[in-house]
């Protein structure tokens, strides 16, 4: 049996009277990059806050690889960390930063030397390897406090909302940095984000998180194609899916009809759902047109490419039937009787 | 400087008001000091002029220097602001770490607590301090004025530093305590460098109302062995005659001490404004 390489029972935290996450069930296959998201406020953070031992879990056990360290101090723990703030010690140089753990683990001094040095030349920092972090931009702060992690040899690898500071080309390029080291060290790793497009490109498997609970697992297609609920399919996709009074399309076996932007047509002449465009976004690879439509205020729709429609122009909009989505009185999924 | 923000008339503006309290600011410390250098007779018949060649004379250091143990006011006055100061700044900078960064009962009680010294004069207590050092048998020790000057000094360094310390990133203290580092460490070597300027403030608020102090040394510890400098200087100060060479020569010597500690701090507080600026 291989085993697992972090493990989540019953956690469960509350803050006073608050409660923040109820009874979350998770298992991390060795390797894996986990990625929780969710809303703001949701708990993700408090989450990894508690696999971290930074904070308490009111109820449940952690597990990391077959070990119960509920009890165990962070730096017991086998993780490493990287913060969103980064979190370099300002007096230190990149040196000093990456190698401050392993000293006060008592790693003799010659094996630090060359973890760091292997640490640098993984992130191309050996020309920084004597600044101290003021002397740095964002994205090297960033990847030396992604060394820092490195160095340490965890069994799991830890990220805090890593590339919210950072502006959006050094986030794709810090993104692809590390789906690169994910695959070079095969090193188990839960992200967290309120990013859905970070979600979506770096993870093998994505928690979705909404108020206390644990709304859905799966991997990002099956998130996608697949969603348990109104809340997850919402939130994964962009724009986002449009929901529809069932009743206003004569629908009784459903509460909620979702159609996604991208699994709608349009066009001047004919269709099922006649609207006059509100508002059309030109990103030139797509067009997004709203609509307002008898069935929904605004109805987004995504087409590929570019179009000509501009706003004030009425057109007809047709939904893909095998693409549209049923959910009942609370939200849950539901298959028709009839499909 | 910009160019394109330089202004000539301002800058004369500003130079000018800067420098016109510069000389309204050491105009007193100037009297004094020229003073200190003149014969009697001079000191009140022009008081503010220059010793020139007639009245120069050194009868005022030369009287302090022989009379009373002055070196050895000037070292406990320096014991007992230096000691008093690191007590400040040490039990000050745990107390407020321990309130910022620790959740638990009663805390915000326990601030308010510790900050009601700053409203509280600590003179109201003296018979009470009196007693209490009687009792111990503290009194006439520098000991006692340590105490007392710790006390004193707390809840305005409590108060400031709290407030610094919870501006201390979070992410940075967690950094510290998945890398190994005890609570200890993470206070001593993350946090107390990144307050450095908070507590060089502390320090110069605290420095001077000790060095000047008159009231406790007078009350606690007036023996000849522990007098500190201001009240050594009061025996030149008598109800019918007073030595003003001795007294002005004295108080021209209190001043280089209390300067040199001044100017320590201050480093540490445009170095620690700089820092940040750069970040």
């Amino acid at each position: 049996m291989i085993l697992g390489a972090l493990e989540l029972k019953n956690i469960s935290k509350s803050f006073g009277n608050v409660e923040v996450l109820k009874d979350i069930n998770l298992d991390v296959n060795e390797g894996e990059f986990i990625i929780f998201v969710g809303p703001s406020g949701c708990g993700k953070s408090t989450l990894l806050r508690i696999i971290a031992g930074l904070e308490d879990a009111t109820g449940g056990e952690v597990i990391i690889s077959g070990k119960n360290v509920s009890a165990l101090p962070p730096s017991k723990r086998g993780i490493a960390m990287v913060f969103q703030t980064y979190a370099l010690y300002p007096h230190l140089t990149v040196r000093g930063n990456m190698a401050l753990g392993l000293k006060q683990a008592g790693t003799p001094k010659a094996e630090i030397n060359q973890r760091v040095e292997l640490a640098c030349d993984l992130l191309s920092l050996d020309e920084l390897i004597e600044r101290r972090p003021a002397e740095l931009s964002g994205g090297q702060r960033q990847r030396v406090a992604i060394g820092r992690a490195i160095v340490r040899k965890p069994e799991l690898f830890l990220f805090d909302e890593p590339l919210s500071n950072l502006d959006a080309a050094l986030r794709v390029n810090t993104r692809l940095e590390i789906a690169r080291l994910h695959k070079q060290l095969g090193a188990t790793m839960v992200y967290v984000t309120h990013d859905q497009v970070e979600a979506m490109t770096l993870a093998d498997r994505i928690v979705v998180l909404n108020e206390t609970r644990v709304e859905q697992i799966g991997s990002p297609m099956e998130l996608y194609n697949n969603p348990a609920n109104e809340f997850v399919a919402g939130f994964i996709g962009s724009p986002k899916m449009n929901f529809i009074d069932a009743e206003r399309l004569g629908i009784r076996d459903a509460k909620t009809i979702g159609i996604r932007p991208e699994h709608i047509k349009a066009d001047y002449e004919k269709g099922d759902w006649p609207g006059q465009i509100i508002h059309v976004e030109h990103l030139g690879s797509d067009t997004n047109l709203y609509v307002d439509t008898k069935v929904a205020n605004p109805l987004s729709v995504r087409l590929f490419g570019n179009h000509d429609f501009k706003a004030g122009e009425t057109i007809h909009m047709t939904p893909l039937a095998d693409k549209t989505y049923y959910f009942d009185n609370d939200g849950e999924r539901v298959v028709p009787a009839d499909k | 400087m910009n160019r394109a923000r330089q202004n000539i008339f301002n800058m004369i503006a500003a130079h000018t008001l800067l420098l016109a309290y510069m000389v309204l600011a050491l105009f007193p410390v100037f009297i004094i000091l020229i003073n200190s250098f003149k014969t009697r007779r001079a000191i009140f018949r022009h008081p503010l002029m220059p010793p020139d060649t007639d009245s120069f004379s050194l009868t005022g250091y030369e009287t302090v220097l022989k009379q009373g143990d002055f070196l050895h006011y000037f070292q406990n006055s320096m014991i007992v602001t230096v000691v008093s100061l690191f007590f400040i700044l040490l039990f000050g900078a745990m107390a407020a770490f321990a309130l910022a960064e620790y959740r638990f009962k009663g805390n915000s009680w326990m601030g308010l607590y510790l900050a009601l010294g700053i409203m509280i004069p600590i003179r109201i207590g003296t018979v009470s301090i009196l007693q209490i050092m009687v009792a111990t048998g503290l009194v006439n020790t520098l000991t006692a004025l340590i105490l007392v000057y710790t006390a004193q000094g707390l809840p305005l360094a409590v108060f400031i530093l709290t407030e610094f310390m919870k501006q201390v990133s979070n992410d940075l203290k967690n950094a510290g305590r998945i890398d190994g580092l005890s609570e200890y460490a993470i206070f001593f070597k993350l946090v107390l460098p990144l307050v450095r300027p908070a507590m060089a403030t502390v320090a110069v608020f605290n420095m001077i109302p000790i060095w000047n102090d008159l009231w406790f040394p007078l009350i606690l510890a007036p023996a000849e062995e522990t007098k500190t400098l201001t009240l050594g200087s009061q025996v030149f100060i008598g109800q019918f005659v007073t030595n003003w060479n001795a007294v002005l020569a004295a108080l021209s010597m209190a001043i280089i001490p209390v300067m040199t500690l001044y100017v320590f701090f201050s480093r540490q507080l445009i170095r620690g404004i700089t820092a940040g600026a750069v970040k």
